[in-house]
C-alpha cells in the first residue's frame, strides 16, 4: 500500500492508477454542499493558499467541542460525490487541489479535470465514520463554522495513513464506469430472463 | 482461506454499566398519561447509534468469508467490521451520517403522544448536545442548520409514528437512515415500459434489480431493501422503510414472499457491484417485500434501501415498566 504526503506534486498523482490502494498523510480540508457551491460563486482569495496541493473531503463530521476550545472528530466517514459534479471541475482547477475525497465517484467533467490537471478521486470506506475519526490526528482550524454549520463548514485537518481506494485517475480510467458497465450488462440478462 | 472472525464487542454488561438511566431504572406506568421516557430514549440512541445490530454484524462477516481473499471486497469488508468494533469500543457513532431519525411508538389507550413526542424530542436534543448525533436538520431552500436536530415546527424531524394498541407495556423503534441511502430509494409505477414490467410479481422483480443496479455503491452497498407493492405513494414509501426493521435472516411469514426475497437477494449478488460499489459478490444483505392494498388504478413498488450501517434497535417496556433494549 503507498503512503502519500501532502503537498502532494503532480508527478505522484500521475503514478496513480485505477484500484491502487493508498494511506494518505498531512492536509485535508472537509467540503461539501454548501461548500462547493460558495469556492465556485465566491472564489475566496483566502482559500487558496489552504487548498494548495491538498486534498479535499466530501465528509460532514460529528465533532466534539472541548471545553478547552480545541475541536476533535468523533466520526467522519464519506458523504455522497456526485451532488459536487456541477462544482468540483471549477473547484480542482482554482485551487489546485490534487485529490478529492468522498464515496460513490464523480462524473466526466470531474474526470476531465483530474487529466487535465493532474489529480485522482479517492474512494473512502462509507459509513466507517469512527475508523477514519481515529485517523484524523489533528483538527488545524475550522472556517465559515457560524456561517454553514459544522456538517458543512470547512473543517481543516491532519490526517495519518487514511485508507483509501483510487477510483478515479488522472489518466480517465475509473473503477465506477467499469462497474456500472458490467452490472447493467448483468441486470439487462437478469430482466430478459423472465 | 483465511476466515474473518466475528468482531469482539465489548459485553452487554459494560454496555449496561455505561447506560444513562440509573440502575434499577424503570418508567412508572401506574398513570400512563404521566409516563416520562426521556432518559430511557437516550439510552436508545446511545446504542443504536454506537452498536450495530448482531444480526447485520453476523451477515457482514458471512458476506466477508464469501469474498475472494484479499479482494477489495473483502478489504472493504473488513474496514467495515473494524469500524463496528471502533465504534463500539469508543462509544462513537458507526457513521458521521447519523441519518433522519425516525422512531415507530405503540403504547397502550392513555398514553399521551404529544408527551411522548416531546419527550423523543428532548432525547434526540440532548443525544446531539453528546455528539452522538450529528446536527442533521436543515431548512429545505436555505440550508439553514437548526444545530439541535429539531425541526421550528415539530412536524418534520425527528419522524414520530404512533400506533396505540391492547398489550400493555410500550415499545419503541428507532431507525438512523442516512441520506446516502435514502437518496438511492426509488418509487415505481407500474406498468413501467421503460424497464418492462407489468403488473405483477415479475414486474416487481424488474423494478428491485433495476433500482439496485441504478444504486450501485452510491447507497453504501451491500443494502439491505424494504420493497412495498401497493398503497398509495405516501403509505408504500413508510411501510418499505418500517420493513427494514426486519432482522436480516428473518423469514417471511408468507411462503411465496419468502422464496422471493430470498430469490432476489441471490439475483441482486450476481450484479457485481460489491462493497461501496468496488465490485464483488456482496450486493445486498437482505430484500424484505410486503404486499399492501391498492387503488385499482395504481400500482406502486416502493423501495428504499438501508446502507450496511443498518441502525435499528427497540426499546421494550414490559408491563411492569422495566426496560430491554433489543
Amino acid at each position: 500500500m503507498k503512503r502519500i504526503t501532502t503537498p502532494i506534486t503532480e508527478a505522484t498523482i500521475r503514478d496513480l492508477k485505477v484500484g491502487d490502494e493508498i494511506l494518505l498523510n498531512g492536509r485535508v480540508v472537509l467540503s461539501r454542499d454548501i461548500g462547493h457551491k460558495f469556492m465556485v460563486e465566491k472564489k475566496p482569495e483566502w482559500l487558496k493558499p489552504i487548498l494548495e496541493n491538498a486534498v479535499i473531503y466530501h465528509c460532514g463530521p460529528v465533532v466534539a467541542h472541548h471545553e478547552d476550545g480545541h475541536w476533535s472528530f468523533v466520526s467522519a466517514g464519506p458523504t455522497t460525490s456526485i451532488r459536487e459534479e456541477p462544482y468540483q471541475a471549477d473547484v480542482i482547477e482554482t485551487y489546485s487541489i490534487r485529490g478529492v475525497i468522498g464515496k460513490g465517484g464523480m462524473g466526466k467533467k470531474t474526470s476531465d479535470a483530474c487529466a487535465r490537471h493532474g489529480a485522482v478521486y479517492l474512494h473512502a470506506t462509507g459509513g466507517a465514520g469512527a475508523l477514519l475519526a481515529e485517523r484524523v490526528k489533528r483538527v488545524v482550524d475550522v472556517k465559515m463554522l457560524e456561517e454553514f454549520g459544522s456538517p458543512e463548514a470547512f473543517w481543516i485537518i491532519e490526517v495519518e495513513d487514511f485508507p483509501l481506494v483510487v477510483t478515479m485517475d488522472s489518466h480517465g480510467g475509473s473503477l465506477h464506469e467499469e462497474v456500472a458497465r458490467a452490472s447493467a450488462d448483468r441486470a439487462k440478462e437478469l430482466m430478459a430472463a423472465k | 482461506m483465511s476466515v474473518c472472525p466475528m468482531p469482539n464487542l465489548t459485553p452487554l454488561s459494560t454496555v449496561e454499566a455505561k447506560s444513562v438511566l440509573p440502575k434499577g431504572w424503570k418508567a412508572d406506568l401506574a398513570d400512563l398519561r404521566k409516563v416520562d421516557l426521556t432518559l430511557a430514549v437516550l439510552e436508545l440512541i446511545r446504542r443504536s447509534t454506537t452498536r450495530l445490530p448482531q444480526d447485520v454484524i453476523e451477515a457482514l462477516v458471512a458476506s466477508r468469508n464469501a469474498e475472494a481473499e484479499g479482494s477489495r471486497a473483502a478489504n472493504t469488508l473488513d474496514t467495515m467490521l473494524e469500524n463496528v468494533t471502533l465504534a463500539d469500543e469508543n462509544l462513537a457513532p458507526l457513521c458521521q451520517d447519523t441519518g433522519t431519525l425516525l422512531f415507530w411508538v405503540r403504547h397502550p389507550y392513555g398514553v399521551s403522544q404529544r408527551a411522548v413526542k416531546q419527550q423523543i424530542r428532548a432525547a434526540v436534543q440532548e443525544a446531539t448536545k453528546r455528539s452522538w448525533l450529528r446536527p442533521n436538520c436543515v431548512a429545505a431552500i436555505g440550508g439553514k442548520n437548526t444545530g439541535d436536530n429539531m425541526d421550528p415546527f415539530g412536524e418534520t424531524h425527528p419522524v414520530i409514528h404512533f400506533e396505540e394498541r391492547e398489550e400493555p407495556g410500550i415499545e419503541i423503534h428507532i431507525m438512523q437512515k442516512g441520506g446516502g441511502c435514502e437518496n438511492v430509494g426509488a418509487q415505481y409505477r407500474l406498468p413501467d415500459a421503460a424497464i418492462g414490467a407489468g403488473r405483477d410479481l415479475g414486474g416487481v422483480r424488474k423494478c428491485i434489480i433495476d433500482a439496485v443496479n441504478k444504486a450501485q455503491g452510491q447507497g453504501c452497498a451491500p443494502g439491505i431493501l424494504g420493497v412495498a407493492i401497493g398503497g398509495d405513494r405516501v403509505v408504500g414509501y413508510e411501510r418499505s422503510k418500517e420493513l427494514i426493521l426486519r432482522k436480516v435472516d428473518s423469514a417471511n411469514p408468507d411462503p411465496r414472499m419468502d422464496a422471493f426475497e430470498k430469490q432476489l437477494k441471490e439475483e441482486l449478488n450476481t450484479l457485481g457491484i460489491g462493497p461501496m460499489g468496488y465490485g464483488g459478490k456482496t450486493t445486498a444483505l437482505a430484500v424484505f417485500v410486503e404486499e399492501l392494498w391498492r387503488h385499482p388504478a395504481s400500482f406502486f413498488v416502493s423501495i428504499s434501501y438501508m446502507c450496511w450501517s443498518s441502525r435499528r434497535m427497540a426499546l421494550q417496556l414490559d408491563a411492569a415498566g422495566l426496560p430491554s433494549y433489543l
